[in-house]
């Protein structure tokens, strides 16, 4: 680095040297005009450049970046929404309090349960429908639809259809297995199965949405590899192991990482069907933020809860970057 | 050998089969019970019954007497009027915005343009779960509580909207914009008048992304339009759920109105949804 700065000083002096010795040969010239043209022209180019961007800037600085910075700023403070005028710096007592919150500790587990269990399973049943039907078919695109078909309706319209599904009485999943003998299920009233009932539901509601991302992946993968392997005489397990997997690999990560980060931020799905219940079984940690935030109106506390949600999905983040990362160093 | 395969094709139409009774049957359920009355939808759920609509000598008055009782009910009308107007505002804003901007950074040069392109980037990480609170505050101190704008405007600017734009407009060839350059055309009309004609399936993929997000969401019109009257449709339907009396028929129609318009974006649109779909699954 020194090394160059040195020869840049030195090509520097040299110049003025130049500069200095030609001067006084030089008759006295108008500025360069065809410079001055480019260099308004860059100007207009900026201004232009900006006033194209301006909007979308302004808006994301007020309505993304600086609720960023209010979140960050009020985890410090005990900011209560009926007491806007009496705010005072806490220091770190918020996030003391985070360690001691049985709750937090209680939505914290049950989003990671969730998480844990929703990101692989609803990887490998996208994955297994799309090679299902990526292969020629009678009624493929119909085959296709009913897989896609639950990712038409809203999640608050699947989360109430299922909470009638799984009603432990009336309910037609329990009317179903009764006809094949199973006793009622209580689903979403029994604290150990109100978590998995919601669990099933998701990935049903989700996996069809990446399927058809998958699907798109497998299209692109040229079709001579898997003539070369024909002709090598491969069999169809070493085909998808060498060929197919490879090729959905980027793909797989992108996926792998929106379905943990959407899991990460399950809300919907208990707020409408369980309220958190049974026995706080299904509290989620986004929704014991809004809970702290709107019912209890504690703004400061559910502001520091953010902040280290926030930064869990930042870490998820990083590590999926850093994945993809070495895949391709 | 030609026996094997036979086998194979059953298993794999079987497990096809059975795979779309799974994915299909509560959609089905939803749609057919929606035209059923309280008795029907009880006694239908003992049998396969459930799944097919109401024979034409069970139907009194008329299949769709849960939905006109639905609409009576509660303002559902209302709701989904307040859930379009969210969403196409959203979308008209939200094209115009991010356009210019994903076109700034596709076309001009300018100083910082790589360093705000790395900041709307980077934007795309913040959940914004983590924001609402601070961001009521400020709908609150603005007083648009339980307004359009307090629900609209906060997501105009979109950074995935910007990228989208962005990559279209990098591959869009620069010879047409130089043509309309020499003819004296200024940069705002170069934009409106020829990029813009000229890139409808971007437009309309993201028109359809920001449709699908908006009209679906539901913490942001939960906590600012409290009030009945500011009601979307997403928040509106719990009303179903929670207030007694509770009947089955009319909480399946109002789950169908609220499923509607995504059917039939899916139904015509599909292509350009789909484009959208792959090209965020390929960028990355």
């Amino acid at each position: 680095m020194k090394g160059n700065d040195s020869s840049a000083e030195k090509l520097e002096n040299e110049r003025h040297f130049h500069q200095t010795a030609k001067k006084p040969q030089l008759k006295p010239t108008p500025p360069p005009r065809k410079k001055r043209k480019l260099k308004s022209q860059a100007f207009r180019e900026a201004m232009t450049g900006y006033f194209f961007l301006a909007p979308a800037l302004v808006l994301l600085g007020v309505f993304l970046l600086y609720p960023m910075g209010a979140a960050f700023y009020y985890s410090f403070t005990d900011f209560y929404i009926l007491t806007p005028d009496d705010v005072s710096f806490i220091g770190l007592e918020n996030f003391k309090y985070i360690v001691e919150d049985a709750q937090f500790r209680q939505a914290f587990w049950n989003t990671v349960y969730f998480s844990v269990i929703v990101v692989p399973v609803q990887l490998s049943v996208a994955l297994g429908l799309a090679l299902l039907i990526n292969k020629k078919l009678r009624f493929r695109v119909f085959f296709r639809t009913a897989f896609f078909s639950p990712v038409v309706m809203s999640l608050v319209v699947v989360s109430i259809l299922w909470t009638f599904m799984y009603n432990p009485n009336e309910g037609l999943i329990n009317q179903l297995l009764q006809t094949v003998g199973i006793p009622p299920q209580p689903f979403l009233t029994s604290p150990d199965q109100a978590m998995n009932s919601i669990i099933v539901m998701s990935v049903w509601q989700g996996a069809g949405f990446q399927m058809m991302i998958f699907l798109a992946g497998l299209q692109n993968i040229p079709n001579h590899l898997y003539e070369a392997a024909d002709i090598d005489g491969a069999s169809s397990w070493q085909k998808f192991w060498h060929i197919t997997l490879p090729g959905l690999r980027n793909i797989a990560l992108f996926i792998f990482i929106t379905i943990s980060i959407a899991a990460f931020k399950l809300l919907v799905q208990p707020m409408i069907m369980t309220q958190g219940g049974p026995l706080g079984t299904t509290k989620s940690l986004v929704y014991h933020i809004y809970e702290t935030g709107f019912n209890y109106r504690d703004v400061g506390y559910a502001s520091a809860m953010a902040v280290v949600f926030t930064v869990i999905v930042l870490v998820i983040t990083i590590i999926q970057r850093v994945l993809i990362k070495e895949e391709r160093g | 050998m030609r026996k094997k395969r036979m086998i194979n094709k059953f298993t794999l139409y079987i497990s096809l089969v059975i795979l779309t009774f799974i994915f299909l049957f509560p959609l089905v359920w939803m749609l057919v019970s929606s035209l059923k009355n309280e008795f029907q939808i009880f006694r239908d759920m003992q049998s396969l019954q459930a799944f097919l609509p109401p024979a034409p000598a069970d139907v009194e008055g008329g299949y769709f007497h849960n939905y006109v009782a639905a609409f009576q009910r509660v303002d559902l009308l209302r709701y989904i009027v307040n859930s379009l107007i969210y969403t196409i505002g959203i979308i008209i804003f939200g094209l115009i915005v991010n356009s210019m901007a994903g076109y700034a950074l596709a076309r001009f040069r300018f100083p910082l343009a790589g360093f705000w392109l790395g900041v709307i980037i980077a934007t795309l990480i913040i959940p914004p779960e983590s924001i609402f609170l601070p961001l009521y505050v400020l709908v609150y101190d603005l007083g648009w509580v339980n307004t359009y704008t307090g629900l609209i405007v906060p997501f105009i600017a979109n950074a995935f909207a910007i990228f989208l734009f962005r990559q279209f407009f990098l591959d869009f060839p620069k010879e047409l914009e130089e043509a309309a350059k020499i003819d004296g055309c200024s940069q705002i009309g170069i934009f409106f008048r020829i990029i813009v004609p000229l890139s409808k399936p971007v437009f309309a993929t993201v028109a359809i992304v920001l449709f699908i997000n908006h009209w679906n969401d539901f913490l942001w019109p939960l906590v600012v339009a409290s009030d009945e009257s500011m009601r979307t449709i997403q928040i509106g339907l719990q009303y179903f759920m929670n207030e007694p009396p509770i009947k089955w028929g009319q909480v399946m129609a109002a789950l169908t109105v609220a499923t509607i318009p995504m059917l039939l974006i899916f139904a015509f649109l599909q292509r350009y949804y789909v484009q959208g779909l792959t090209h965020t699954g390929s960028k990355n």
